[in-house]
């Protein structure tokens, strides 16, 4: 066993896990924090995209015990209270969602992206940078509007907000 | 994934003493972890090297480069040194996964795990690189020794590879759409000594260089050189993605695009 201390969405959690925990499944059944989806389980979809220690990185394919020590956010800290970030403002308005079940990853990708490209997005970019999340439903389209527009209203608002 | 002990390393020297019998090195966890959970690899113990800081960085002197072993494909892809003196490997680790994968993965992992399809191998065995071990000194090319096989000795621990600057360089690969890694990936080096021509994702045995194509590019990176040339399927991988006909066709393809990147 592992005893793994860690900050996630701002609240210091403790917990003694099996050494083989993923990161993913301690959220979700030790934090109850289902937001954080597992997809393909093969690191290759991105619904179980969290940050930790600012990074977006894949909690399927990471220990819980690698990730103590380290701060974490889920899809549930990215709003401050009632008000959305804007990046799920953003999906909200473009509609960048059918069935839902990729937006938890595609949100956590794309803050990551935006903070990675204080100088802007394009098109082409958002869909390059899109490679590691996978939306079955084929959305794309909306999806990338949002991120665009939520890039924008990000600079706009001069808040590259790291999330 | 079967049960498995942890350990975080404090230096490299206590992960040395924590290494060999049935225990595995843990960097990024990129290549390992998904072993782990298809149960392909079951190591009894985890030492996690990747918050070892004294196995990142990149540094350059003169035109030698040293990456840390620990070293992630993103620090490697937006490092400033290396963006100057040696952009393409920054375009090449830029291209390994995709973003959440790069924060992650490692150079060292990625070799001493030497998936088939994995971008590194090509790399270092193209740029005639060393790579250096807690022990000693491996060339590249006797690094890569099988399918997730490798030189290294029990217990031994990658530091840190090392490679001279090429004079020209170039890299293609054809990537399969939801994985993103490499059906084919073509790595073309020249440098004094001559051509070399690395290519991934397609060999039984792992990363191999092309006696044909290096035999076609022997007088110069020319692109015309490749015009025709056929390279054999024997000992090439066949899967649901590709034939290995396929492949030996890609390595042509892909190796014709990367001259052209590498002379242009």
């Amino acid at each position: 066993m592992s005893d793994v201390v860690m900050t996630v969405n701002g609240r210091k959690v403790a917990a003694s896990v099996e050494d083989r925990t993923l990161l993913v499944h301690f959220l979700r059944e030790n934090l109850n924090l289902t937001g954080t989806h597992v997809g393909c389980d093969t690191s290759q979809c991105g619904a179980c995209v969290v940050h930790v220690d600012g990074k977006a990185v894949k909690s399927c394919t990471m220990l819980a015990a690698q990730a103590s020590g380290s701060t974490i956010v889920t899809i549930e800290g990215l709003a401050e209270g009632a008000e959305l970030h804007p990046v799920q403002a953003a999906f909200r308005e473009h509609h960048g969602l059918q069935c839902g079940f990729c937006t938890p990853g595609m949100i956590m990708a794309a803050t990551d992206m935006i903070r990675r490209h204080p100088e802007g997005l394009d098109e082409k970019t958002v869909r390059h940078e899109l490679e590691g999340n996978i939306c079955r439903c084929t959305g794309y389209h909306n999806i990338v509007k949002a991120i665009l527009a939520a890039s924008k209203a990000m600079a706009a608002g001069g808040e590259a907000k790291a999330a | 994934m079967y049960a498995v002990n942890y350990h975080r390393a404090s230096s490299v020297a206590d992960a040395a003493k924590r290494g060999g019998g049935d225990a595995k090195y843990l960097s990024g966890g990129m290549t390992l972890l998904p072993a782990m959970k298809t149960r392909l690899a079951a190591p009894s113990d985890l030492v996690d090297l990747s918050r070892l800081e004294e196995l990142r960085g990149v540094r350059i002197s003169g035109r030698t480069v040293t990456i840390g072993a620990a070293t992630t494909h993103y620090e490697v892809s937006t490092d400033a040194g290396l963006k100057s003196a040696f952009p393409l490997l920054c375009r090449f680790a830029s291209l390994i996964g995709d973003p959440a994968v790069r924060y992650k993965g490692t150079i060292g992992g990625s070799i001493a795990n030497n998936d088939p399809a994995a971008d590194y191998p090509a790399a270092l065995v193209a740029l005639g690189a060393t790579v250096v071990t807690d022990k000693r000194e491996i060339a590249a090319e006797d690094f890569f020794t099988g399918l997730f096989e490798t030189a290294l000795d029990d217990g031994e621990i990658v530091t840190a590879v090392r490679f001279d600057i090429p004079e020209k360089a170039g890299w293609e690969k054809f990537r399969n759409p939801a994985s993103r890694y490499a059906i084919v990936g073509v790595f073309v080096a020249k440098k004094g000594d001559g051509v070399r021509v690395a290519v991934t994702g397609a060999g039984d045995d792992g990363v191999f260089r092309s006696k044909e194509i290096e035999a076609a590019l022997a007088k110069g990176l020319d692109q015309k050189a490749l015009d025709g040339i056929s390279v054999p399927s024997d000992g090439l991988m066949g899967d649901i993605h590709a034939s290995p006909e396929y492949r030996a066709n890609l390595i042509a393809v892909m190796a014709k695009r990367a001259v052209a990147q590498a002379a242009g």
